[in-house]
């Protein structure tokens, strides 16, 4: 069984994230770069394939060579292969442009399961794992809670406000993971230090036939013309309660004058 | 119930980029990985490990400090249960398997210098002093074993305790022999198959019994029957708690047992045994590490990695309570500060005190992990430097620095957690806040693995005699040649620090000419390690300094910040004018000899 796991590096969740005024993107120098947490509980149940079917898990990034240790962060959780598509016409790709880059990467590889996380914590568009299987013509199970592969096929809890669905499909197919699927473990003394020698593929949008017409800046849909900083945090309103009586109903004009109800 | 205070009492962040820096500019890695030893530390995938090792501890060990304080070890039925969040931790460090940074390859561990895996010990015991003692006894085991036991003991027994599958113990201590080991009664009789029967008690047994491992691996010092008197009559045997069988199962209890815990002011949940050998038969089934009446020799192997380990545990636990006081001071609004508005209440950090004790705290946790990291940076060249020279001179230089990494550092480490809770006001007293636990933990330090008045003995009545005082006398040389480089810019530093080596230069003389009456120089050995201590932790911070501003001024901050390397500079600063000075004040206490210790009879200190 091969398994491959899309990761995505990210600016730190908990960093305080710039926008660089000149390409409007996010400020690599601002904030340190981390591998998006979400990618954990995949990478997680990729180990788990491993453990229980011998399954081969190839870790696949997209981003810029400087990424490349998030490769090799992603790799120490135990998985056997990376493969990284770099390539300077990928700047500034949106979800669509970056679904393109991975489906083609996917095409040249063999594999009959790949593992998203639903979300990166950057972007959080939920698009991506979507739109690679309408790219592929694949089944796509998303927001998988649990996850059991039997044979050939898969099965999956797909979260939802009222509960999950349980959803089957044969293999290959294109699933994404929420974070309710497992606890991920910490990568071991031993799979960092194995991580390093570990076979690691790069690969341009030449190599993978991808036309640079259809992604990067120039193709992504949206196009952000201005932003501002967040506005400095202001002092909250403190309804005191004085014993009069009033308080309940002073909170629920105020309420009411912000529209929260 | 609401929280009155509102800190989540459990965070800890793991320093890993103070770690790192003395890593790169104090005691440089690159000094190691050039030796053929260590090229696989290279400075990448060490930062890879301390990031990990340092989210490990942070996330999977620190939660589990309060509830073992809370909840400690106990016996039942016969058997120590450890606190209930143990058991996951435990198997989660196993699987992780921090355990075996420092270990040879051969045994499963990853071949990496001191220097590396002491850092992880830090992050490890900063997140929980209790737990983190367990694998510390482990790994001195392990240490002891690997270079005294036979292959077929290696085999036996080392993987599994280097993977932390098996802990290990150390059994040295008696009622009537403790700093005195030599006064150990333990009796081992050999049996007919080559083993040997054990008998005895052993007091203050850390981590003597526990759910934690299928096995317990303890080192037993103890005497055979016609062994002479005093420390050349010791031996050390493996007693392990199931005997092993041929093929690496477990097989027959063995007749050790835990006969009680002690009930301690501080680490709860590390359990301090009473064992008990041969109760229950004749004799505990026990294997001869190497020639009969070598223990103490043996244990000599492991002491300044022991020491050293200890010392560690008074800048870890310093560091978790100063995270805690940092947090509490910007949280806690009380008075005015210097900018506050009228009937503002200003963040206590405002205050000009409470600065004064975080940057107590601050500068003299980098000051301590400095020195314990040069001591485990000479002991990895003492023991891996190509050139003879080199390793002879590093060793004596960690037989040095031991002494005052262990006793210094753990001397703060008390002295800090108790500014810890001083910048708490009276929440720091009351146990709801936390930190009165790290105050608690931290006092044990300065008593095991030899009190630090040993520590002071040690440095006057055996380091200092080195090559008949030339050693050490190069030593200061050393440490004022590199004073005397600092650069004008650095003038505040450099002054206090060169009066305060001239200081230490004095008492030291002081010392070698009075070494005919020991009992004088014994008098001030402990304000002597303090001052020698406090110039060299002085010493490495200006160091760092050095190199800090060097990289301001050449504009190369990353990926420290610029932030960060000027605080460095601040802090050095701050410890040369503020801390360091107080050696002045020492001098009296090191050179009045011991006349007015004794003129008082005993009977005349009584009220």
């Amino acid at each position: 069984m091969k398994v491959l796991v899309p990761v995505k590096r990210v600016p730190d969740t908990a960093g305080e994230k710039k926008i660089d005024p000149n390409d409007r993107t996010v400020d690599r120098e601002s904030v340190e770069s981390v591998l998006c947490p979400v990618n954990e509980f995949a990478i997680e149940e990729a180990v788990r394939l491993k453990e229980q079917h011998g399954a081969e898990v190839t870790v696949l990034l997209v981003g810029p060579e400087s990424a490349q240790p998030i490769v090799r962060k992603a790799l120490s959780y135990g998985l056997d292969a990376g493969l990284q598509v770099t390539d300077d016409g990928i700047a500034g790709s949106d979800a669509l442009g970056t679904a393109r880059v991975i489906a083609k990467a996917l095409e040249a590889e063999e594999f009959d399961l790949v593992l998203f996380g639903n979300q990166s914590t950057d972007a959080r568009t939920c698009l991506v794992p979507a739109a690679v299987a309408e790219l592929l013509d694949l089944p796509s199970l998303t927001y998988a809670r649990h996850l059991e592969v039997d044979g050939d096929t898969v099965t999956v809890h797909r979260e939802h406000e009222e509960g999950w669905d349980v959803v089957q499909s044969s293999l290959p197919a294109i699933v994404s993971v929420v974070e309710a699927i497992n606890e991920p473990r910490y990568p071991s003394f031993k799979g960092i230090m194995a991580a390093k020698s570990k076979p690691l593929a790069v690969k341009s949008l030449a190599d993978l036939g991808v036309s640079p017409e259809d992604v990067g800046s120039g193709a992504a849909a949206a196009t952000m013309y201005e932003f501002a900083d967040r506005p400095p945090k202001e002092a909250g309103t403190i309804v005191e309660d004085d014993g009069s009586g009033t308080a309940a109903a002073q909170l629920a004009d105020w309420m009411a004058e912000k529209k929260f109800v | 119930m609401a929280r009155r205070y509102p800190l989540d009492m459990d965070t800890y962040r793991a320093p890993v980029r103070d770690a790192r820096f003395v890593l790169e500019h104090i005691t440089p890695l690159s000094a190691l990985t050039a030796l053929d030893a260590f090229a696989h530390a290279e400075p990448e995938l060490v930062d890879g490990l301390l990031e990990e090792a340092g989210r490990f501890a942070s996330e999977a060990i620190a939660p589990t400090n309060r509830d073992g304080d809370a909840e400690g070890a106990k016996v039942v039925d016969g058997g120590v249960v450890t606190p209930d969040s143990f058991k996951q931790a435990y198997d989660g460090y196993v699987q992780a398997g921090w355990g075996a940074v420092q270990h040879p390859a051969e045994f499963g561990g990853g071949a990496f210098p001191l220097t590396v895996a002491n850092v992880v010990k830090e992050f490890i015991t900063s997140a929980n002093m209790a737990f983190s003692l367990g694998p510390l006894l482990t790994t001195g085991a392990v240490y002891l074993m690997q270079h005294h036991c036979s292959d077929e003991q290696l085999q036996t027994y080392v993987p599994k305790l280097v993977s932390g599958e098996w802990a290990g113990t150390m059994n040295l201590t008696e009622p009537q022999a403790g700093s005195d080991v030599g006064a150990v009664t333990t009796r081992a009789v050999p049996a007919d198959d080559g083993t040997y029967r054990i008998t005895g008690q052993k007091i203050y047994i850390t981590y003597g019994d526990h759910d934690l491992t299928d096995n317990i691996i303890h080192l037993v010092l103890a005497r055979l029957p016609d062994a002479p008197p005093g420390t050349k009559g010791i031996s050390l045997f493996i007693v392990p708690k199931f005997l092993v069988n041929d093929d690496g199962s477990l097989g027959a209890r063995n007749d050790v047992e835990v006969v009680s815990l002690e009930h301690k002011l501080g680490i709860h949940a590390s359990p301090t045994a009473v064992m008990a050998y041969g109760e229950s038969g004749e004799g505990a089934t026990g294997y001869l590490v190497g020639e009969p009446n070598q223990g103490m020799r043996q244990m000599f192997t492991m002491m300044n990695d022991a020491r050293l380990g200890v010392g560690l545990q008074g800048v870890a636990i310093a560091e978790r309570a100063y995270q805690q006081a940092l947090h509490y001071a910007q949280d806690r609004r009380q008075g005015r500060g210097p900018a506050s508005e009228p009937g503002e209440q200003a963040a206590i950090i405002d205050h000009a005190d409470v600065r004064r004790m975080l940057l107590t705290q601050k500068a003299s946790i980098e000051a301590a992990r400095a020195l314990c990291y040069a001591n485990a940076h000479a002991l990895d060249l003492g023991h891996h430097a190509d050139d003879p020279v080199v390793r002879e001179q590093q060793t004596k230089l960690a037989d040095l620095l031991t002494p005052l990494s262990k006793a210094w550092a753990t001397d703060l480490g008390v002295e800090l957690t108790s500014l810890a809770v001083q910048v708490h006001g009276g929440m720091g007293y009351v146990e709801e806040t936390g930190v009165a636990q790290h105050y608690r933990d931290a006092r044990i330090a300065p008593i095991y693995e030899g009190t630090n008045g040993i520590q002071a003995l040690d440095l006057v009545g055996r380091k200092l005699p080195y090559d008949g005082g030339a050693f050490v006398k190069g030593y200061l040389g050393d440490l004022r040649s590199e004073a005397t480089a600092l650069t004008d810019d650095l003038a505040a530093i450099r002054e206090p620090l060169l009066a305060a080596i001239d200081e230490l230069g004095t008492v030291t003389t002081w010392i070698f000419e009075h070494r005919e009456q020991p009992n004088d120089v014994f008098a001030g050995a402990t304000p002597y390690l303090r001052c020698f201590a406090t110039v060299v932790g002085a010493g490495l911070l200006a160091r760092g300094a050095a190199a800090a501003q060097q990289r301001l001024d050449d504009g190369d901050t990353a990926p420290y910040g610029a932030d960060f390397l000027a605080a460095k500079v601040t802090l050095a600063r701050f410890f040369a004018t503020q801390l360091l000075p107080s050696v002045h004040g020492l001098t009296g206490a090191i050179t009045a000899g011991a006349d007015d210790l004794y003129a008082v009879a005993p009977g005349a200190l009584a009220p």
